[in-house]
């Protein structure tokens, strides 16, 4: 059923249309991601990008008023979002949220066996658990003591990000979408960041980066990129666009020609 | 903001909610000397304890049933309950488990109480109230051997007269409030522990309370003594069946803990709650009390509060030595129909005594959930401190949380510092959890219980496990 064979598509977004709180945010959007590809998703403030990361890993509040969007085959949409996240969907959080008393490692743990328990693999017990995220923390320079601590309480902005990338680490999700992943990061964070997201590049997995800027692009290099703005993709293109985006800004895309 | 439906995750199923058929002596229903009278004569008390029973139930008919509380309920007919049930048996009382009745034994298996051999493995020694009469008490030898007297109270009565008569009614005297007057008219059975001086109790205590007569109130008396450098750890658990009537529960708990003495209580109370319209349930009006009567003793309270209709109770401590410690920890659920006005009353007496509340509320369904406490600083505590943090979860937006914090500081050199806090779950944080991979019902017993944890890792390892798994039940269905 799940054909992860490189090239086929794996997220397919058609004409999305999503209204918040009574206000139209999306207004036609389509996306087709195919296994193996980056994008980057790219547009300024209030463009509808965090909203479409959202929508597609089913945070409850909003309305779907129109199109459609599968995931390997799959209708995402009616999906609860735990099951959206066990079929391999994972969103970066640009705002991870706090939870006081809960262990990181705990939460990671259930995570992983949750997606485990999905794939008919045996649940990790807490030795063969620990030894996996080991590897992981180092890779995303954090100290162990971490995953000791409550989840993300009292971290600081970057700790909070490399927390969620090593989230991914150890969950290995078939598509990650990363929402602005890059915002608050320092260049040494920055390099560390996208040497996590790198190293989970392969031919069978997808990436989307959500981002403001191009910095981030420097280092995780995609295959495509979008602008997406007043709730439509303006524009698609390869890298190039993305250098074009940081010398002139998005307004010149919003202007009758471009369209 | 959210379509996520809290509501529908609060559904809730009572595990312990059967009932043994078991050939019961009940007194018929009503109170007056007489009933006092047979208790009395069927424990085959001495004359103090008639005598000051008589007195109790002399003093409680100038009473009054208190309404202060943040509770709502039918007014109970006290005529209509019956004062004493015990399970017939021929002839004396069991003198080992062998002959216990096995229907009792049987509901206790039920119950998960380790009263056979699994005891031993468990290393904890039970003593089980069913009831009006303590049925079995384990690992007697073990304790007796270490000094440690662990019994029934009725036992208690036989075998320790003179600390029963120095002790009983010195920290919750019979003129204390209308349910613990009430009690110590009618007290049939509950738990008695000593520890001589010096002893650490070899190992945890639990009395398990089970209520499965209908009709019957279940007024049970526990008196802990901890002499001077001695350290006990103690743990209650309760359990009753579902009956669509309102049942009674008015029990007397006193702790005396002497000079550099320790005592740690622990409660998992489980009563039957009421179903989902809040028909039946037990109705919890519990008195607490522990009084540090020297230099350097410590008592702690530590309850997970998850059934019952009505909960009604503020475990206490007096710090009446220098120096000493009173703690209160406190989880309370109130689900459905549910209602809890809980809290404590640290009063410093002594010189340098502290105390710490840490309450933790959480409100699902109709539940109302109240905690109320007091702190007071008597002039001769000079030094003392005060911690209390008390902080309130609301799992919809029906359920309520309320918070009486009561101050009387009498000595400038006090310290007490007191933080609150009301949320509700968060939306962000159950999206989190699920986006994680992890169900919605999971994310909230996940979420709960690190609200929880504070107090969780105050109970002994072998109940916390247990706690928690009955937070997870008393919750259930609490996400659509």
């Amino acid at each position: 059923m799940s054909d992860t064979t490189p090239g086929a598509p794996l997220l397919e977004v058609r004409d999305l249309h999503v209204r918040v709180g009574g206000q139209a945010v999306l207004k036609g959007v389509s996306l087709s991601v195919r296994a193996g590809e980056v994008h980057a998703l790219m547009g300024p403030n209030g463009s509808g990008k965090s909203t479409l990361a959202f929508v597609l890993a089913g945070r409850p509040g909003y309305e779907i008023t129109g199109g459609s969007a599968s995931f390997e085959g799959r209708d995402l949409l009616a999906l609860a979002p735990e099951d959206r996240a066990r079929a391999g969907l994972f969103l970066g959080f640009q705002y991870p949220v706090e939870i006081p008393g809960v262990n990181n490692a705990y939460l990671l743990k259930a995570a992983l066996n949750a997606a485990r328990r999905e794939r008919a693999l045996p649940e990790l017990d807490a030795f063969e658990f620990l030894s996996l995220v080991r590897a992981k923390t180092q890779l995303m320079h954090i100290d162990e003591s971490f995953l000791g601590r409550a989840v993300n309480e009292g971290f600081s902005g970057g700790e909070k990000k490399r927390n969620e990338i090593l989230q991914m680490l150890v969950l290995e999700p078939k598509l990650a979408l990363l929402d602005e992943t890059d915002s608050g990061l320092d260049i040494d964070a920055m390099k560390i960041v996208a040497n996590g997201i790198n190293s989970l590049r392969t031919a069978d997995r997808s990436i989307v980066l959500v981002t403001h800027y191009q910095r981030l692009l420097e280092y995780v290099v995609p295959d495509f990129v979008h602008v997406l703005a007043g709730g439509r993709i303006l524009r698609s293109g390869d890298r190039s666009l993305a250098l074009e985006l940081e010398r002139r800004g998005y307004d010149w895309l919003s202007e009758p020609a471009a369209a | 903001m959210s379509t996520v439906d809290l509501d529908a995750l609060v559904k809730r199923s009572y595990q312990h909610g059967f009932v043994t058929d078991i050939d019961a002596d009940t007194v018929a229903p009503g109170l007056d000397e007489d009933v006092v009278r047979l208790i009395s004569r069927k424990k085959r008390e001495p004359q103090f304890l008639l005598d000051w029973r008589l007195k109790a139930l002399r003093h409680w008919y100038g009473m009054r049933e208190p309404h202060w509380a943040q509770l709502r309920y039918a007014p109970i007919d006290y005529a209509a309950i019956s004062y004493y049930s015990a399970p017939r048996r021929n002839g004396d009382a069991p003198k080992s488990l062998a002959d216990v009745d096995p229907k009792l034994l049987a509901t206790y298996d039920r119950l998960g109480v380790p009263l056979h051999e699994r005891a031993r493995l468990a290393g904890v020694a039970v003593d089980a109230v069913f009831d009006s009469v303590s049925v079995a008490t384990t690992f007697k030898e073990k304790l007796a051997a270490a000094g440690v007297v662990f019994c029934a109270f009725s036992e208690a009565v036989q075998r320790q007269p003179a600390l029963i008569e120095q002790y009983l009614g010195t920290v919750v005297p019979y003129t204390d409030n209308f349910y613990a007057t009430l009690n110590s008219a009618v007290f049939s059975d509950g738990s008695f522990v000593y520890v001589p001086p010096g002893v650490r109790c070899p190992m945890e205590l639990s009395t398990y309370f089970r209520i499965n007569a209908a009709n019957t109130g279940q007024f049970e008396r526990t008196l802990i003594i901890a002499d001077a450098g001695s350290y006990v750890s103690y743990l209650e658990g309760c359990t009753a069946p579902m009956r669509d009537e309102n049942q009674l529960h008015a029990a007397v708990v006193e702790l005396i803990a002497l000079d550099d003495a320790q005592i740690k209580y622990s409660t998992v109370q489980n009563w039957y709650p009421g179903d989902e319209q809040g028909r039946g349930g037990i109705f919890n009006f519990v008195t607490k009390r522990g009084e540090c009567r020297g230099r350097n003793a410590r008592i702690s309270w530590t309850q997970v509060e998850t059934g019952s209709a009505i909960t009604w109770k503020y475990p206490s401590c007096i710090l009446r030595g220098e120096n000493s410690i009173g703690e209160f920890y406190s989880v309370a659920t109130t689900n459905h129909y549910q209602q809890a006005d809980t809290g404590t009353k640290m009063i410093h007496i002594g010189a340098n005594t502290r105390s710490t509340i840490i309450s933790k509320g959480i409100s699902a369904g109709h539940g109302q959930n109240a905690y109320r406490g007091l702190v007071k600083i008597m002039p001769s505590a000079t030094g003392a401190r005060n911690f209390t943090q008390c902080d309130s979860l609301l799992m919809n937006e029906h359920c309520g949380a309320h918070t009486f914090p009561y101050l009387e500081v009498r000595n400038p050199s006090a310290i007490v510092e007191h933080e609150a806090s009301t949320s509700r779950i968060s939306e962000e944080q159950l999206f989190y959890c699920r986006q994680r991979g992890i169900s919605s019902e999971d994310a909230v017993n996940m979420i709960v219980s690190g609200f929880c944890r504070s107090v969780f890792k105050e109970l002994p390892m072998e109940f916390a496990v247990e706690a928690q798994a009955l937070l997870a039940v008393s919750l259930e269905g609490a996400v659509g």
